[in-house]
């Protein structure tokens, strides 16, 4: 352990703006981009179930007439 | 010999294969960015000339060295895609595309908060910073380039024939330091020699940069996969897993 107290562990030797900044945007833009990534399939299956419900019901209309 | 690896081209299979893995590479990635990022953080000794600011060498070097990595495997999947024409590598080159771009922005940022103590400025146009600009842009025009075409085929092929040509950026990278003068320091980590490091200091940045490499396998065969059924939809396999999971 390098540091002596929890708040001297956040102030990081004076440097506590870069350093946090550093991991702040670091975790938060990972954070962001799995969460994209894991939205993603569950967008392309509801896509092409409503896809799929057009053409059936394409389908449906032309044999009743 | 080789042939076995064809089968795995076959969507459904790919499909499947990476979803198995996906697990592994993500509890791996967890785990080894926890260790090396708290390790870093917490346990390792301060740094005699740079105080605690130099703790952001454990997710800058990483996200930099794996920002030039995730642009070889794309490149290499864009190749494969365009020679080969198999179509999965050219899904994996545009998984890829994103992950890396989000990456090399990391390494900027990091780069600038660390330069800003250290330097005095968050950024300068010395040759390793450019470079590694230009590689932001490298991967935010393949994207682009890949998202501007209906058919994804001639897509592939346009953004996997940018991707190539973008490699020649790699070594300017990589040799910026070494052919001109620059702010930015020489590598610290030494494949033949002894590191100019000490092992305090070394192991949990190893740790970080093999969990970056990690978890940009994991994100990789997420969005591989998304991609896989995006461009499968008219199969039948997909079809029953939209219907099954697909919003009536």
């Amino acid at each position: 352990m390098q540091f002596d107290s929890l708040a001297d562990f956040f102030n990081m030797g004076g440097y506590a703006f870069y350093v946090w900044l550093a991991y702040g945007v670091t975790f938060l833009s990972i954070g962001m981009l799995v969460t994209h990534s894991l939205r993603q399939k569950r967008k392309v299956l509801v896509g092409i179930s409503q896809k799929i419900q057009r053409e059936e019901r394409l389908k449906e209309n032309r044999s009743t007439k | 010999m080789w042939k076995w690896l064809h089968s795995y081209a076959d969507p459904e299979r790919a499909y499947n294969l990476s979803g198995k893995l996906l697990p592994w590479f993500a509890m791996l990635a967890t785990a080894l960015v926890g260790i090396g990022s708290v390790w870093g953080l917490v346990f390792a000794p301060v740094d005699y000339q740079m105080g605690d600011s130099y703790r952001i060498i454990f997710i800058h070097v990483p996200a930099a060295s794996m920002s030039m990595a995730a642009y070889m495997a794309m490149a290499t999947s864009a190749f494969i895609g365009l020679v080969w024409q198999i179509k999965s590598a050219d899904w994996a080159a545009a998984a890829i595309a994103p992950i890396g771009a989000v990456i090399t922005l990391i390494a900027l940022i990091t780069g600038a908060t660390w330069g800003k103590p250290m330097w005095g400025t968050w950024w300068v146009w010395d040759a390793r910073l450019t470079a590694e600009l230009v590689l932001l842009f490298l991967y935010l025009g393949i994207i682009s380039l890949y998202a501007s075409f209906e058919d994804k085929v001639l897509a592939a092929r346009a953004a996997g024939i940018l991707a190539i040509v973008g490699v020649i950026n790699i070594p300017i990278i990589k040799y910026s330091v070494e052919w001109w003068s620059s702010l930015h320091q020489p590598s610290t980590i030494r494949i033949t020699e002894k590191s100019a490091m000490p092992t305090e200091m070394l192991y949990p940045l190893l740790i970080n940069i093999l969990g970056f490499g990690m978890m940009i396998g994991a994100i990789t065969l997420i969005r591989f996969r998304a991609e896989i059924l995006a461009r499968n939809g008219m199969r039948p396999w997909v079809r029953e897993l939209a219907k099954a999971e697909g919003v009536k």
